[in-house]
């Protein structure tokens, strides 16, 4: 239904039922519509679906493995890895030349932003096993998003406009832009970041009692740790690489569905936090189309303005939020 | 000597140094330390605080490893076991305070079934029949809807218990069970670890300050004191003076006819 709704909106209007014969005889009156609906929404649309479900998933791991409802790909310097691969990337190719003709592709931004998404957060697992302390490895976690924006800056300082630009958009966040060949890895990743989740789901559960009590009904902590950290850093990582740093939605989404759905069980929690963040992204990307018929907002600005006060409105409720 | 070679040994501890090993160096906790526990065995570890009775209970369970010795388990060493084999044969309920979730009390309980699960969790029949065996035995059916965290210190300390029940253990370890309980429900605790020992063959090993409620009810006692760790029946311990070893303070002193350490000016007035 939304998935529909939001394929429905765009740039070009374009009647309903021609939307519904193109989905599903392949005809349509105007060719130019087939190619937007085929060729441009449809892909975008997929796209918010990978993008939220995955953000909402790694959040909820995160939030499970720290214990701590504030922890997320975001707060804990994932994003600003996968930020700073990809800056490296485009804004330091200046430094060291041209490498190849690859290194500018979406595949090429995808596998450095995975390499930062895993760097900083090796780095902040490391300090994290010093520390033991959840507090402080939130703070350690914000002290390398502030190390990876320093070095940001001062690659911005020395590289062109158009290099900046570049970086700049890619910051807003899109989920337009992809296209059938990009999404198959796309999806090819995701799938294997989401196949990995087999492994923890039961790990996961008795983590819910905290280390110890994991150890002592046969879990393996530093497995289960690793492949956590794994799942989080190539979704986290893929889908930064493909759509840009996106706000809120692995912090907020994991809340949302443990108030729907009020349960601590990740054999439930998994997909449903996957079905919320998916429908929550296709409602945020329709929202970003709908003020003006001519221009997109960036998907970030609207995770933030939607995703930031309804945090804040469960935290001024009172309610319980784990 | 007849009845010494019955004796089923579930746990045996030879020369054993315990502590902390960091890159600094080790820190050692307490060392030489010898005892084993007979199947069955209700063992109350005693001691004053930070003498080492939590770091001892960890090493045992394999939370922590050891710096020295022999820990042997069904005269299997400690280490031979993996994760899995080991979480079948002990269980624990710890001091820690657990993470803040929304698991009620019978998924808490069923996470104690997890060395038994396949690899999704799924609970089978029997899985849910030692659940609810384990929730009878504990006398927390009512509570089984209710969410952990809207319990009372007593409440959650039962279903910790039934937790470590249900994981099907010959042993379970439990490290202060009543540090925050009131005057009955440490009673109501004592009793009911004692009952489990009694009729279903656990071996429970529990450390506490209560020291009157660990006379009463433990079969056998460690005391845990600076110089080593001394093992006996509660009697014995008593009539020899050993229990007084337990506190180094001139001013306290074991009452006999009490069962409990007093304040020594306090026993003169009494007189």
């Amino acid at each position: 239904m939304v998935w529909l709704f939001n394929i429905s909106l765009g740039s070009v209007s374009i009647p309903n039922s021609e939307i519904f014969s193109i989905l599903f005889q392949g005809e349509s009156s105007k060719e130019s519509w087939k190619t937007i609906i085929l060729n441009y929404r449809i892909p975008k649309a997929i796209t918010a679906i990978l993008v939220g479900s995955g953000l909402s998933i790694s959040g909820l791991l995160m939030q499970t493995l720290f214990r701590n409802p504030l922890a997320g790909p975001f707060v804990l310097g994932i994003s600003s890895g996968a930020s700073l691969g990809v800056a490296l990337l485009i804004l330091g190719s200046s430094l060291i030349g041209r490498i190849s003709g690859l290194a500018f592709s979406n595949f090429g931004m995808a596998i450095a932003a995975s390499l930062g998404a895993f760097l900083v957060l090796s780095a902040v697992l490391i300090a994290a096993n010093k520390v033991r302390n959840t507090m402080s490895i939130l703070i350690i976690g914000l002290m390398f998003g502030s190390i990876t924006s320093a070095i940001i800056s001062v690659l911005s300082y020395f590289s062109s406009a158009e290099q900046l630009q570049q970086f700049i958009f890619w910051g807003f966040g899109s989920l337009g832009n992809l296209s059938w060949n990009e999404l198959k890895v796309f999806g090819l990743i995701f799938f294997v970041g989401i196949s990995l989740l087999a492994f923890i789901i039961k790990p996961l559960n008795s983590l819910l009692l905290g280390e110890n009590y994991a150890k002592s009904v046969g879990i393996n902590i530093k497995f289960t740790r690793n492949i956590t950290l794994i799942i989080t850093s190539i979704l986290t990582g893929v889908i930064t690489a493909f759509s840009g740093p996106i706000a809120f939605v692995g912090l907020a989404v994991p809340h949302l569905t443990k108030l729907i759905f009020n349960t601590s069980n990740h054999k439930i929690l998994i997909p449903s936090v996957a079905i919320v963040g998916a429908i929550l992204m296709l409602v945020a990307d329709t929202i970003a189309q709908l003020p003006t018929s001519e221009y997109t907002l960036p998907i970030n600005a609207i995770t933030s303005l939607f995703g930031a006060p309804i945090v804040i409105w469960l935290l001024v409720r009172k309610r319980k939020i784990y | 000597m007849l009845t010494k070679k019955n004796k089923h040994i579930a746990l045996k501890v030879k020369n054993l140094s315990i502590g902390y090993t960091s890159k600094k160096g080790q820190s050692i906790v307490a060392s030489h330390l010898n005892m084993e526990i007979e199947k069955g065995a209700f063992v109350c570890l005693l001691g004053k605080n930070g003498i080492g009775k939590s770091t001892l209970l960890r090493t045992l369970s394999k939370i922590q490893p050891f710096i020295d010795g022999e820990i042997t388990l069904n005269d299997i060493p400690l280490y031979d076991y993996s994760a899995n084999e080991l979480a079948q044969k002990i269980s624990l309920v710890m001091t820690e305070k657990l993470p803040e979730s929304n698991l009620t009390v019978f998924e808490l309980i069923a996470l104690g079934r997890q060395p038994y699960t396949n690899w999704i969790g799924k609970l089978s029949e029997k899985d849910i029949e030692k659940i609810n065996l384990s929730m009878e035995q504990t006398h927390i059916e009512h509570l089984s809807n209710s969410k952990f965290y809207e319990l009372s210190d007593g409440q959650l300390q039962r279903v910790l218990i039934s937790r470590a029940l249900a994981q099907d253990t010959d042993i379970i370890i439990l490290d202060e069970p009543t540090a925050h309980l009131d005057v009955q429900h440490k009673m109501e605790t004592f009793q009911l670890l004692k009952n489990l020992a009694e009729k279903l063959h656990k071996t429970i090993l529990v450390s506490s300050h209560e020291i009157h409620q660990a006379i009463q009810s433990a079969t056998e006692l460690w005391l845990m004191t600076d110089e080593k760790l001394i093992v006996g029946k509660p009697q014995e311990l008593i009539e020899n003076g050993n229990i007084e070893k337990l506190f180094t303070s001139e001013n306290i002193v074991f009452n006999k006819k009490n069962q409990q350490f007093i304040l020594k000016n306090h026993e003169t007035s009494v007189k």
